[in-house]
């Protein structure tokens, strides 16, 4: 008699079957909540209301005026001749024309302070794709990256899911703002040391995601000459540095390695996006900026797995490059960000609600470790949870983003209407005032 | 050498396969430990302990002289300094490669080291594909401004019919980008990132037309990614770890090489396919592949089959494919059907999809995962927009979250939406296409038989595969290298020898016709001739 075999199933990957893509952390579940009831100022204005994704809508209105009084430029204006070309374009080197504007729109941002080379330019589908490159690039499996707490969730899927990278927090704390200390470098590395970790680099976020402020100039010379001296690397993510409120209180690395004469720069990475500043995450526009030719050129045959579409360039290109609109936009843009900071803050003050003094972003750090019943994550996350389902609000608790310290959250302000965030705040005050009954 | 301690922590839970390099200081102390033990037997405890230790020293100072550099320090300006031009070959990087054995000049700290797969990607520019692809950028022939320049016959890319497209989007150009009403802020905000309900609506419409015949794709099953590359790529991340392996008939695809090892880890192991069998595939050779593998102690994940194949241009029988479905059933692995070129076909055989295979079975399914895209059919490679087609849930679900690391622009979705949606425009453009191609290839065919070269009967694909080892010398790789030499340098032609694609045959040449124009062809063909006839003067 023939014994019935039940076939196995046929297998995936380690990495398939991993936990860490991080879907299942707090920060992803928030979101559910979200789609499953989103807020609608009409048709469902008790729905929740979208605090946990930093997306950046203050200042559509401007794009939109300047897509559609320069329609002829921005889409194949010489038809026949420039659509060939475009369509078939899959060079990783990228269009010419777009990396000199991304070069140009990078030096806008930071006021002219700092030079870039479009040879250095290297195009990706974004920044999560350019983050992820760059740890490929610059670490084997098992190696880890310092990443200063509290990080931007999604980095635990975006440096380590693929790569095989381990991250190694740099805990910094309130006391002092949460700015990295050259103790709690020293810390991380000795720690991932005693692991038998090797330490491959560290990477900061400047302007911060999710404290919402920029890292002093004096922090990042002590942050460079602490990866000089261990001889790794240094991978500066700066995809919100046009949405610091001032222009003058972000320092780039790059100004910091150009007052040091590009000395030891070439273990030095930006990343760059228009997701943030220019508010296009749809259309996928990333960088990596390295000083480095070998990381340049090995990069750059790498993104051939996430080049930026050929026509998104070309629409790009001219707008980027377009001084008097980019000038213009960014100050714009600082102004009605900050305007919207000053709004949510007195807005969290008035319920008695104290925030990070921050100076950039799309986003600030709330405090709300006086009311947490005990200081644990546990009590975070239940509050998380109230918030969630009685205030119907979707902000992301610290402790998704690895925060050392429980009661902090990250709220966002720009991905809505003013009138939408005055709902979400009279909502919140109403919240804490009859948790304080 | 891999690292020591167990004590790493795992938070990926992967196996780690470091092939890094450089030794760890423990190396040394592995050394001391016996030595101590030879010399104690008679030096006592000081000789047991001087010279291990002496010796160590030494050790380590000899490491570190090996150990990755610094490079003499740039000349510094206030500008950042530009990057050194970009080399494609491995010449270039190994001469600073060896600067760095050179000891470090005092003062300066060394370079920080990069990832082992730097080395890896470095190599691989060194192949006979890519340097034709750059001799032909350094010097593309045009028949106006630049007649004696390169002329590429070595990628795969269809200029035949982007008049239909050009046509297309003069016409309907605004209404697609701008939705004619919308704004940009329909497209400007994030969006899924395995790509807009639309255009998976569109796409599996598009591909129902193309390569459907009597099945009908379904947009659930559909994820989207910013091109083919990188559907290949997110498979293997999904279905392989580190070090297994995919079955792959041989002749293929030179790019495959770089595209699904690379970042993935996996290998691949060519299954010989002969001019004997017109490069078909035969399954008693894949099966003795599998076996030899698995005598090998390498892990098969799969198989991944190229259909139309590249670069011989078959079309897979509907027999063969149930024999591999088979044969994947048998030895419970995956199967990938790399359709690119589906619609590219141009003779009496019709295209059979994979798709049409599974509809058939009842179970099983969960084991066939199909690439697409639109850069061959639809001639859009730029615009780089590839599909996964799975029916594993499993697979689906993981493909999702990977395409964050390489989603499809959302204005190129909504111009592509609007394109594959125009149903007449389609199935006018594939016509057309296919007549256009078909001419061409007669034309080329033709011209290379007046030399005397014959190709595969194939009908498929952008290109010919043509036999050329009449006129090589010796028989064998290095012949066939100093032909492809020939013809790219003296006759300036762009053509990709048989062995970048792994054919155990040497002698053998893809050549891509959908680059020319009709009056090129002869051009092609006189330049041919001129190398062929040096090669069959005696000498």
């Amino acid at each position: 008699m023939a014994i019935e075999i039940v076939q196995p199933s046929v297998e995936l990957s380690k990495i398939a079957l991993s936990e860490t893509h991080g879907e299942d952390s707090p920060y992803f579940a928030g979101w559910k909540a979200y789609d499953e009831n989103p807020y609608h100022e009409l048709h469902n204005p008790s729905g929740v209301i979208q605090m946990g994704l930093a997306e950046n809508q203050v200042s559509f209105d401007l794009l939109e005026e300047y897509l559609e009084s320069n329609l002829e430029s921005s889409n194949w204006g010489q038809k026949v001749s420039g659509f060939r070309e475009n369509a078939l374009f899959q060079d990783y080197h990228g269009l010419v024309s777009f990396r000199k504007a991304m070069a140009s729109f990078m030096e806008e941002v930071r006021g002219g302070k700092a030079k870039f080379n479009p040879e250095r330019i290297v195009l990706t589908a974004g920044a999560t794709a350019a983050n992820e490159l760059l740890t490929f690039i610059l670490a084997n499996p098992g190696d880890a990256l310092l990443v200063p707490t509290p990080y931007y969730p999604g980095f635990d899927r975006d440096l380590r899911w693929r790569t095989g990278v381990q991250i190694v927090p740099i805990h910094c704390e309130s006391s002092n703002n949460f700015q990295i200390t050259p103790e709690a470098l020293e810390a991380a590395y000795d720690h991932a040391r005693s692991m038998n970790i090797k330490v491959k680099g560290v990477l900061i976020t400047n302007p911060s995601n999710p404290l919402g402020a920029t890292i002093q100039r004096k922090v990042l010379e002590e942050i460079l000459d602490f990866v000089t001296r261990k001889n790794i690397h240094l991978v500066s993510d700066e995809i919100y540095s046009g949405s610091a409120f001032y222009a003058d209180e972000f320092v780039s690395i790059a100004e910091v390695l150009e007052s040091r004469n590009y000395k030891d720069s070439e273990r030095c990475h930006i990343v760059y996006s228009l997701s943030k500043d220019l508010g296009l995450p749809g259309f996928r526009v990333g960088t990596v900026y390295s000083y480095n030719d070998q990381v340049v050129t090995t990069a750059r045959r790498m993104s051939s797995f996430t080049l930026i579409s050929s026509q998104t360039q070309f629409l790009l290109a001219s707008m980027l490059s377009d001084k008097e609109f980019t000038r213009k936009y960014i100050k714009i843009n600082r102004e009605r960000l900050k305007k919207r900071y000053e709004m949510i803050i007195n807005g969290l003050k008035k319920a008695g609600i104290e925030c990070l003094k921050g100076n950039a972003g799309l986003f600030c750090w709330m405090n709300l470790s006086p009311y947490l019943e005990e200081p644990t994550i546990e009590s975070e996350l239940a509050i998380w949870k109230t918030i969630m389902h009685e205030v119907r609000l979707n902000i992301s608790p610290g402790s998704s983003c690895h925060c050392s310290e429980p009661g902090w959250f990250r709220v966002c302000f720009a991905n809505m209407s003013e009138e939408t965030l005055e709902v979400a705040l009279s909502r919140i005050h109403e919240f804490i005032t009859t948790r304080k009954q | 050498m891999t690292q020591t301690g167990p004590r790493r922590l795992h938070n990926s839970g992967m196996e780690d396969e470091s092939r890094d390099q450089s030794p760890s200081s423990s190396t040394g102390m592995r050394l001391i430990v016996p030595l101590q033990g030879i010399v104690q037997g008679r030096g006592g405890l000081i000789l047991g302990s001087v010279i291990p230790c002496a010796m160590f020293y030494f050790l380590q100072f000899y490491l570190k002289r090996r150990r990755s550099p610094p490079n003499p320090p740039e000349h510094h300006t206030s500008s950042p300094p530009s990057p050194a031009p970009s080399s494609s070959n491995l010449t270039e990087l190994s001469r600073s490669a060896s600067r760095s054995n050179l000891l470090m000049s005092r003062g300066s700290i060394g370079r920080p080291h990069v990832s082992s797969r730097v080395h890896c990607i470095a190599k691989s520019n060194d192949s006979p594909y890519y340097i034709g692809l750059d001799k032909v950028s350094a010097d593309p022939y045009d028949s106006f401004s630049n007649p004696n320049g390169v002329i590429q016959l070595g990628l795969a890319e269809n200029r035949l019919t982007l008049d239909l497209i050009e046509n297309w989007i003069a016409e309907k150009l605004n209404d697609s980008i701008l939705g004619g009403g919308l704004s940009v802020s329909g497209i400007a905000t994030y969006q899924p990132f395995d790509g807009m309900p639309e255009l998976k609506v569109a796409m599996a419409g598009f591909m129902s037309q193309v390569m459907g015949r009597t099945v009908t794709f379904d947009p659930s099953q559909i994820v989207l990614t910013s091109g083919a590359t990188s559907a290949i790529e997110i498979l293997c991340f999904a279905l392989a770890d580190q070090g297994n392996a995919f079955l792959i008939p041989a002749p293929y695809y030179p790019g495959f090489d770089r595209d699904m090892k690379w970042r993935t880890g996996v290998e691949l192991i060519p299954v010989h396919c002969r001019s004997s069998d017109n490069f078909t595939l035969s399954i008693p050779v894949l099966d003795q592949a599998f076996n030899q593998a698995r005598k090998r102690g390498q892990k098969v994940k799969g198989i991944l089959l190229s259909n139309p194949s590249n670069p011989v241009g078959n079309l897979m029988t509907r027999e063969t494919l149930f024999s591999l479905l088979d044969f994947a059933r048998e030895k419970n692995i995956h199967i990938i059907s790399d359709e690119l070129f589906a619609a590219s076909t141009f003779g009496d055989e019709e295209f059979v999809s994979m798709a049409e295979i599974i509809d058939s079975e009842d179970t099983d399914k969960d084991r066939v995962h199909i690439v697409y895209g639109l850069s061959k059919d639809l001639a859009l490679p730029g615009f780089r927009v590839g599909v996964i087609y799975s029916y594993n849930e499993n697979v689906l679900t993981v493909s999702r979250k990977m395409t964050r690391f390489s989603p499809v622009s959302a204005p190129t979705q909504r111009i592509v939406t609007s394109m594959l949606s125009d149903t007449t425009f389609i199935k006018d453009f594939t016509e057309r296409n296919r007549e256009r191609l078909r001419a061409m290839y007669d034309l080329f065919v033709e011209g290379l038989e007046e030399l005397g070269i014959g190709c595969t009967k194939s009908s498929g694909g952008l290109y010919c595969w043509c036999d050329m080892s009449g006129l090589i010398r010796p028989y064998n790789e290095k012949g066939e290298l100093d032909l492809w030499d020939k013809l790219l340098n003296v006759a300036k032609i762009n053509i990709t020898p048989g062995s970048s694609c792994h054919c155990i045959e040497p002698g053998w040449f893809r050549c891509c016709f959908t680059t020319l124009d009709e009056k090129d062809i002869p051009v092609v063909i006189e330049r041919i001739r001129s190398v062929v006839e040096t090669c069959k003067s005696p000498s």
